[in-house]
């Protein structure tokens, strides 16, 4: 019965969503008041009933209730509790039903807050978003239903993807899921705007926060990701460029640009058609995501079981979405104008750089991941593009923006001059270059590439530093500035943390892979690794051999490690539980391999100086974005919309 | 204005790329289950009802398990091809006759010729979910302990027969002695 009650409850959430939508872009059209009174209501109820029908799919993992196919194949009676929940967004179905209800959660957002919104606006875009969950909950129900039953019972579950069993990774999608269909609201807003032919400074202020909170979302998603590769697949790599991690990665770089091009429309009220396009591009690239990963186009370590016919529906929605968005853009944008100009030295220049870079960074990253697919279709046979690739033209935008980023963030609008940038610059540009030299010479293999990377990362942060001691100077206290200011600031430390571990982890790391009996010592980057024992260990559903391994430095112990290789009992499929010493400035890594007979195991060691850099610049970036979100500002009530800088050009339907 | 058009004619290609990937070649798609223990089951022969067949039972010797069923019409155009790898007499072939009605199972074998050492009946398709079936047909390749080795989704034919197949088969022949 509850299988039952959790589709009719999704059921009820279409229909009310269908009728948001109609209400919604109807009522603006024809402005009729009583309809457009509909929207928000419907709005609520289409998250509460979203809401129950996961709740209930939920449950039936609670219960184990091994009736539903879907509980049968993702979950175990020993499987725990925490992993029961987390099973319910492990495969293709319940990851959707996770999809809607976010998108519900925005809805609802969107729905209540920006008081100051008016209502035929907040109409259009309530109907888009209505449209766009129609098009997930349809999809759920024609061709990936989590509730169907399966006949006669199962007795026994066929247990949770081990390499899911991790705490990270079960609360990596619902954020990922956050960010990604938090890029949603900018796509709505974007196509209201165009149906209404018209982007004002307004438009920006109510769509930043937004977008910020997606970003930050993606951020802390991919960076999850990211960490969990890390320590989970065993191999002490944190990045693949794999299909998948660039279908998360692609909408991060959109959003990244949409927010600064934002800035710029909201304060001078440019860039407009160029936003616009953005907001589109950033929810297309998610979208495009979620169907490289379920139709099987691609091959991905991560893919989840493919389908045709699940890949035409997912590839004709979004066709239809993004075309339709698309073709409005082609329609409208040329009529939104561009207000004033600015000198090529000045803050709209730089922005516009960054943009450019980010842009092109996902363009690269995007033809990397379809160019197999591409290939494959021409008939010119199969290939596939690797790392080398992506690691080269990733850096080809990445770098010159984070060293402009720099003086970008000193800079003013309309015009900057040059005097006072360098008055302002010179100190963090001369500590930055020493430092730079230092770090590359001193672990003795020094590069004109490990120089400049670096040195960019130092002078990033520094830069941003030195822009707080400038406000300060003009007698403003640091917490006295706006905290969308200050917001920016700790982004930008976050990618000069973010650059710098990146570059000294690739440049500086040192990796074995050995043969070691118990009692076996090695040397590794001055520290003594020796392997005590190995010994069976036995988890609530998995069995493991455990190597303990002692850490020593100058003969003192700093640590124990304990790296594991389970087997889960009901997939019998083997895992690595890698023992990290974890470190602000180096990790120690060690990994067991294979029982390679005569009482000796292969052993992966490796040390990996600021690899947690990587994931702190990231954290760092939200924690900035956070800030950002909270300035009040965002949430001022301004007066009519007449009485703002009035941008808008072209005429409203 | 081709300023304002790019995108949707970028968006126009891009689909169009991805349409014609949807149909190709999904076999290329590794299955989870290869290197790992074959499902456990048993299940009623299609011509002996009253016999069972699984797993455990044909442990010992490497095996084809061909998933088919009377309504799939690629199981049709692979038929004659089975018939002659059952003629080659290198491996014993397995039927798993999926969600189908056993009457018309049997009528098509008697009608068709039998490829197969035994068929086994799965009519409701649990088993079938066990083994990650998505479609008939789909062979399987188990070596002597139950191991999965290759899987083709796709129907088979003597290419991959002679390309796929007996390369693999001959290793754990070679093995085995």
């Amino acid at each position: 019965m509850i299988p039952e009650l959790g589709l009719f409850a999704l059921v009820l959430a279409f229909c009310l969503a269908i009728i948001q939508s109609f209400a919604g872009l109807a009522g603006a059209y024809w402005r009729k008041a009583e309809w457009l009174a509909l929207v928000r209501p419907m709005a609520s109820g289409q998250f509460v009933f979203a809401a129950l029908s996961f709740g209930l799919l939920t449950w039936s993992f609670i219960v184990n209730d091994f009736s539903v196919e879907y509980v049968a194949f993702n979950s175990n009676t020993e499987l725990p509790l925490f992993y029961r929940v987390a099973a319910v967004w492990a495969a293709h179905e319940g990851s959707l039903l996770l999809w809607i209800l976010t998108l519900s959660v925005w809805t609802l957002g969107v729905a209540w807050a920006n008081k100051d919104m008016p209502d035929v606006f907040r109409a259009r875009i309530l109907g888009v978003m209505g449209l766009i969950n129609c098009g997930f909950m349809l999809f759920v129900m024609a061709t990936s239903n989590p509730f169907t039953r399966l006949l006669p019972a199962a007795l026994e579950g066929r247990d949770l993807n081990p390499l899911l069993q991790d705490p990270a990774l079960a609360i990596h999608p619902p954020i990922l899921y956050a960010g990604y269909v938090g890029l949603a609201v900018a796509f709505s807003f974007a196509v209201a705007a165009l149906i209404e032919g018209k982007v004002t400074s307004n438009w920006a202020r109510w769509l930043r926060p937004w977008t910020l909170l997606a970003w930050v979302f993606l951020t802390v998603g991919v960076a999850l990701g990211s960490w969990w590769a890390y320590y989970e697949l065993g191999w002490g790599g944190w990045w693949f460029w794999d299909p998948v991690e660039n279908a998360s990665f692609m909408p991060w770089l959109m959003a990244t640009a949409l927010i600064h091009s934002l800035a710029v429309t909201e304060k001078r009220g440019l860039f407009k058609s160029w936003t616009v396009l953005l907001a589109i591009s950033g929810f297309s690239l998610s979208l495009l995501g979620t169907f490289l990963v379920r139709s099987g186009v691609l091959i991905s370590v991560h893919a989840f079981a493919s389908d045709p016919a699940r890949g035409l529906f997912i590839l004709i929605f979004l066709g239809l979405c993004i075309g339709i968005a698309l073709g409005l853009y082609a329609w409208r944008a040329p009529a939104l104008g561009s207000g004033g100009g600015f000198k090529v030295l000045s803050r709209e220049s730089f922005l516009l750089f960054n943009n450019l870079m980010l842009v092109v960074a996902a363009g690269l990253i995007l033809i990397g991941t379809l160019y197999p697919l591409f290939i494959d279709a021409l008939e010119m046979g199969k290939i596939s593009v690797g790392p080398p690739y992506f690691n080269l033209v990733f850096l080809i935008p990445t770098l010159p923006m984070v060293l402009l980023l720099g003086v970008g963030m000193h800079s003013t609008w309309k015009r900057a001059r040059w005097e006072i940038l360098w008055l302002r610059l010179k100190m963090p540009l001369l500590i930055a270059g020493t430092l730079a030299l230092g770090i590359s010479f001193a672990w003795g293999r020094p590069s004109i590439l490990t120089f400049v990377a670096v040195f960019a990362g130092v002078w990033v942060i520094l830069s941003a530093l030195s822009e707080i001691r400038q406000r300060q100077k003009m007698g403003r206290n640091f917490f006295a500035l706006p905290r969308s200011i200050i917001g920016m600031l700790v982004a930008h430390i976050g990618v000069g943390l973010f650059v710098l571990g990146v570059t000294v982890t690739s440049v500086f790391s040192i990796e074995k892979d050995l043969a070691l009996r118990p009692g076996d010592v090695v040397e590794l980057a001055g520290y003594q690794i020796k392997l005590e024992s190995l010994r069976n260990i036995e988890g609530p559903n998995f069995d493991a051999v455990e190597g303990v391994v002692t850490i020593r430095r100058d003969g003192e112990v700093v640590t124990t490690l304990y790296p594991q290789k389970r087997v889960y009992r009901v997939q019998t499929s083997p895992m690595t539980e890698a023992g990290i010493d974890a470190g602000w400035t180096r990790d120690l890594f060690v990994a067991l391999g294979d029982d390679l007979g005569n009482g000796s195991w292969s052993l992966r060691i490796q040390f990996k100086p600021l690899v947690r850099f990587i994931w702190l610049g990231a954290l760092v970036m939200a924690f900035g974005g956070l800030l950002s979100i909270s300035d009040p500002r965002y949430r001022k009530k301004r007066k009519a919309e007449a009485q703002a800088p009035e941008l808008a050009a072209g005429a409203a339907p | 204005m081709i300023r304002f058009l790019a995108p949707i004619i970028i968006l126009a290609i891009l689909v169009s790329f991805f349409f014609v990937g949807l149909y190709k070649d999904p076999s290329i798609v590794p299955s989870p289950l290869i290197g790992k223990s074959a499902p456990a089951y048993e299940l009623p022969l299609l011509l002996k009802p009253g016999e069972t067949l699984g797993t455990e039972k044909l442990l010992g010797q490497v095996y084809l398990l061909n998933i088919w069923g009377t309504w799939c019409f690629a199981c049709r155009a692979e038929h004659d091809v089975l018939l002659e790898i059952e003629r080659q007499n290198i491996v014993p072939i397995y039927g798993f006759n999926w969600k189908d009605d056993p009457h018309l199972a049997r009528q098509w074998l008697a009608e068709l010729g039998n490829p197969y050492v035994a068929s086994m009946v799965d009519t409701v398709g649990r088993v079938g979910i066990d083994w990650g079936v998505y479609g008939a047909p789909e062979t399987f390749l188990v070596d002597q302990n139950g191991i999965i080795i290759h899987k083709l989704i796709a129907p088979m034919s003597m290419q991959i027969w002679h390309e796929d197949f007996l390369p693999l088969i001959r290793h754990l022949k070679a093995v085995q002695r």
